[in-house]
């Protein structure tokens, strides 16, 4: 195995390698791209964020007295398409994925660098696009675009709002093209597909559906700008169109769209979990295998969004019973990291909270989804608060705590620093407690009959929505904290060795933060992921740590800071 | 960490960017990139495709009467000159697969060429669609009782051929900077890989329009 | 994998071969066979574009993963069109006779 970096008192990394305001614009290190996409994604995620604010300001009282009814038509459409097209779907790819898949891989950079930084000029013009929109007035189509209202009746700036999402659209092709190649061609010497880390199995699942799918909601998009700019009427009943077909190509991609949003986040966890257990994950081909099948069933459900479109009832047959398919591997992978916990060493750590917080939350989500894939429950709960409860567990109880899981995880390697864990313990609880509070009396307030869209209700709806708007502002709390400690610790935090955790990855085997070419020598692969036993000096720290523990235990120390043993945040 | 030395950016003009291990990997890194960038482009053309399918099964009398209002002369014959040009572009990538610069640089300008000629003669196929007002819009004529479904029709003849025309302007100028290039003889047996590429893209194009002649030009012509 | 030339001879017979198949496919048309006319049609477009793929785009010289690719893109298009037009076909079943 590679020697581990022993720290040096400064050595060349990839942020000190190069200073100005051009080696970050025009750089091709992947390393330095993640870390321009988290600061653009993390703008677009508080920006989605003030308009999740507004409506849920507005939904405090029964009548809609905060905004007219056609602002907050807007609010939602906004709140939405931020938050799917320029939050959610680039997030762990962008971020996480372009600063660790080299190194998870023994690579020196992605297949294409340039294009990788194009990728990210793209993402940033859809996203000025969007700006625009949202300042010129706004769009109020709902994120979804349904024509005929999108196409012939909204006085919105739905024109610019779809170029914003299809130049978004080819920045997240060009990167899941990068990634398939990546992973497909530059693989360190040993590292065979099924010695790769399952966060690598995930994102090449990922990337698949973004080279599939997003092409199809490009030109579909484009075609309702064709209707809006040309008069050309392909989903226009006047002319024999069928605004059933718009939502047939729409979701074709928007539902695997959702498992961009998530397959990322379950292949952190998966990373999460293996490493704060100090297991190898339980039955890694099979978690392997359920990243693929979710990507591949992921595309045969769609029409599980168009059960009361006025599609036939027979494709909605076949689309429930996919539908059900499609949870099987879902399910494959919570079982599996469930079963890795058992007679595993725990350590809590905030990762690890997120991580928990993710099991436990998306199982939820999932379970309810099974609710909204029977077609005769659709009936009743579709456009209903329990579908915005289901997808918000998945999306924000899943995904978003799989992105902040896996930030904290990596951050001491992208900053060379640990950020404080006392205040990262408290900003998970907060975030956990913020997000049930807001999205569980959703899944009531749908059953109960409340529709989705409506920033008016009736009375007996206040008390179930007020503990819900009491909920966000708790969860606004819990992501504005990571924000402020995360930065404190770029200056302050605890410096970071290169493997604080321990764990097993590559990306653990150079300093913290890396070099700009990533690794000080190509590595040479020998081992199973996750296996420890395959790295002698890991399993000694781990032992030696625990022997000190336990002597200050039994010395009678019971505080953290009285048990003086080597910090964890010392390189090996 | 792999140096690229001197000798390997510039022996026999190979390049070999910084990320690859050998001129293999990346060989085959790009040639993926182009194949899996193809597949965007079968899915980015597909949604008209699907369009077209599920209108065509809906309207098929329209259709068929519609697609009357093409010339089968002209069409076919673009048929014909996107196949040629395919064949010329197959030479230009054997010639700088052999190091033959001028079979190179010729094939690249009679692609260019036949691309023009096909790109021409649409020009024209669209003018003609213009005279006889069979453009969508609100000068859009034609007989009853398929007016509705046949505008229809056209709207995904313009869409579809409109796109693809994009695509063919997209490659006449790739291979314009491609036979630029060429003939300051920067492509060596070693390293063609762009010109593979384009030629990868070209082909790419061909195919596309062989799909859209039968299904454009070919609906009705058994009414006649 | 050492690249593969393909002589010029066989690139000429491939394209003599779509010039064929292109007047064949229109010969074709001008004969009634109703629904068969779509049918072969769309045959002959998918003989002339695997040549085209296999020959000139050197897909039968590549590697098998390429293949797999380009299999990958007809069939994710042959999804969507399958299954939206499961919709469209389905919609008049089970409607009671005028």
């Amino acid at each position: 195995m590679n020697a581990i970096a022993t720290e040096t008192e400064s050595y060349e990394d990839y942020l000190n390698n190069d200073y100005g305001w051009k080696s970050w614009l025009f750089t091709t290190d992947h390393k330095r791209i993640g870390l321009l996409y988290l600061v653009s994604i993390t703008l677009f995620f508080f920006l989605g964020g003030l308009f999740a604010l507004i409506i849920r300001l507005d939904l405090m009282t029964p009548p809609g007295d905060l905004v007219s009814s056609e602002t907050y038509n807007k609010m939602f459409s906004m709140h939405g398409i931020i938050m799917v097209f320029f939050f959610l779907i680039p997030s762990i790819p962008t971020v996480l994925g372009n600063f660790f898949l080299p190194m998870m891989i023994g690579a020196r950079d992605v297949a294409f660098p340039r294009l990788n930084l194009l990728s990210w000029y793209l993402f940033n013009l859809g996203g000025l696009c969007m700006l625009y929109a949202v300042v010129n007035g706004g769009v109020d189509t709902g994120w979804t675009f349904y024509p005929p209202y999108s196409s012939n009746f909204s006085n919105t700036n739905v024109a610019m709002a779809v170029t914003a999402i299809f130049i978004a659209g080819f920045s997240s092709i060009l990167t899941g093209l990068n990634f398939v190649i990546t992973i497909n061609t530059m693989r360190a010497a040993g590292m065979t597909w099924f010695r790769l880390p399952l966060f690598i199995w995930s994102l090449y699942a990922t990337s698949l559906i973004q080279v599939l799918g997003t092409p199809v909601v490009a030109i579909t998009l484009a075609l309702v700008a064709g209707e809006r700019l040309l008069h050309l009427g392909v989903f226009d009943p006047a002319y024999g169109g069928d605004p059933i077909l718009f939502q047939h190509l729409f979701w074709f991609y928007s539902h695997p769209a959702v498992y961009i949003m998530i397959l990322p986040a379950m292949g952190v966890v998966s990373e999460l979990v293996a490493s704060f257990t100090r297991k190898e994950i339980y039955g890694y081909r099979f978690v392997a295998a359920a990243s693929l099948a979710i990507a591949v069933f992921g595309f045969l459900v769609w029409g599980h969004h168009m059960f009361t479109s006025g599609q036939s009832i027979y494709a909605g047959m076949i689309f429930s019973l996919l539908s059900y398919a499609v949870a099987i591997p879902s399910a494959v992978k919570v079982f599996n990291w469930t079963a890795t916990l058992y007679k595993s060493s725990v350590s809590l750590h905030t990762p690890m909270l997120y991580a928990f917080g993710f099991i436990g939350l998306f199982t939820i989500g999932g379970l309810t989804g099974l609710f909204v894939a029977a077609l005769g429950i659709d009936i009743h709960l579709t456009d209903t608060y329990f579908v915005i409860a289901h997808f918000h567990y998945i999306m924000v109880g899943g995904a978003v705590m799989g992105y902040l899981g896996g930030i904290h995880y990596w951050w001491p390697k992208i900053s060379g620093r640990m950020y404080p864990e006392i205040w990262g313990k408290l900003a998970a609880l907060i975030v956990f407690v913020g997000f049930n509070l807001t999205f569980f009396p959703q899944f009531i307030l749908g059953y109960l009959g409340m529709p989705r869209r409506y920033h008016a209700y009736p009375d007996e709806f206040q008390v179930l929505n007020v503990m819900s708007s009491a909920g966000a502002s708790i969860l606004g709390v819990g992501y504005v904290l990571p924000m402020i400690y995360l930065a404190w610790s770029m200056r302050y935090g605890e410096k970071a060795g290169a493997n604080p955790w321990p764990a097993t990855g590559l990306e653990w085997h150079t300093p913290s933060p890396p070099p700009p070419e990533n690794f000080l020598e190509p590595p040479v692969v020998t081992w199973d992921a996750y296996d420890m036993s395959a790295q002698p000096e890991l399993v000694a720290r781990l032992n030696d740590e625990d022997r000190m523990y336990e002597a200050a235990l039994r010395a009678g120390a019971w505080k953290r800071e009285e048990l003086d043993v080597e910090p964890p945040a010392s390189g090996a | 960490m792999a140096e690229t030395s001197v000798a390997d950016r510039h022996t026999h003009g190979a390049a070999r960017a910084h990320q690859f291990d050998d001129a293999e990997q990346q060989r085959d890194a790009v040639t993926m990139g182009m194949w899996v960038f193809l597949v965007t482009e079968i899915m980015f053309f597909g949604g008209l495709f699907t369009a077209y399918v599920v209108y065509r099964t809906l309207y098929p009398a329209a259709f068929a009467v519609a697609s009357l209002a093409l010339d089968i002369t002209l069409g076919t014959l673009n048929t014909a000159v996107l196949l040629v040009s395919s064949f010329t572009m197959a030479v230009a990538v054997f010639g700088s697969q052999t190091g033959r610069r001028r079979m190179l640089v010729g094939g690249l300008a009679l692609t260019i060429a036949l691309g023009i000629v096909f790109l021409a003669i649409k020009v024209y196929e669209y003018y003609q669609k213009y005279v006889e007002h069979h453009i969508p819009g609100p000068s859009f004529a034609f007989p009853a009782p398929y007016t509705q479904p046949a505008k229809m029709y056209f709207t995904l003849y313009f869409a579809m051929t409109g796109l693809h025309a994009a695509h063919m302007i997209v490659g006449c100028g790739l291979l314009g900077v491609l036979i630029v290039m060429a003939w300051r003889g920067r492509f060596t047996p070693e390293y063609h890989s762009p010109v593979e590429l384009s030629g990868l893209y070209w082909h790419f194009v061909d195919i596309i329009w062989i799909f859209l002649y039968p299904l454009l030009y070919l609906v009705g012509r058994h009414l006649e | 994998m050492p690249e593969h030339i393909v002589p010029i001879k066989t690139y000429t017979i491939v394209l003599i071969a779509l010039l064929v198949l292109t007047a064949t496919t229109c010969a074709v048309s001008f004969i009634d066979m109703g629904k068969m006319n779509a049918v072969v049609a769309v045959a002959i477009a998918f003989a002339k574009a695997s040549l085209v793929a296999l020959i000139f785009m050197h897909l039968r010289y590549s590697r098998r993963l390429m293949r797999v690719v380009a299999a990958a893109g007809l069939f994710w298009l042959g999804i969507l069109i399958a299954l939206t037009m499961s919709d469209y076909l389905t919609r008049g079943w089970g409607n009671r006779p005028e």
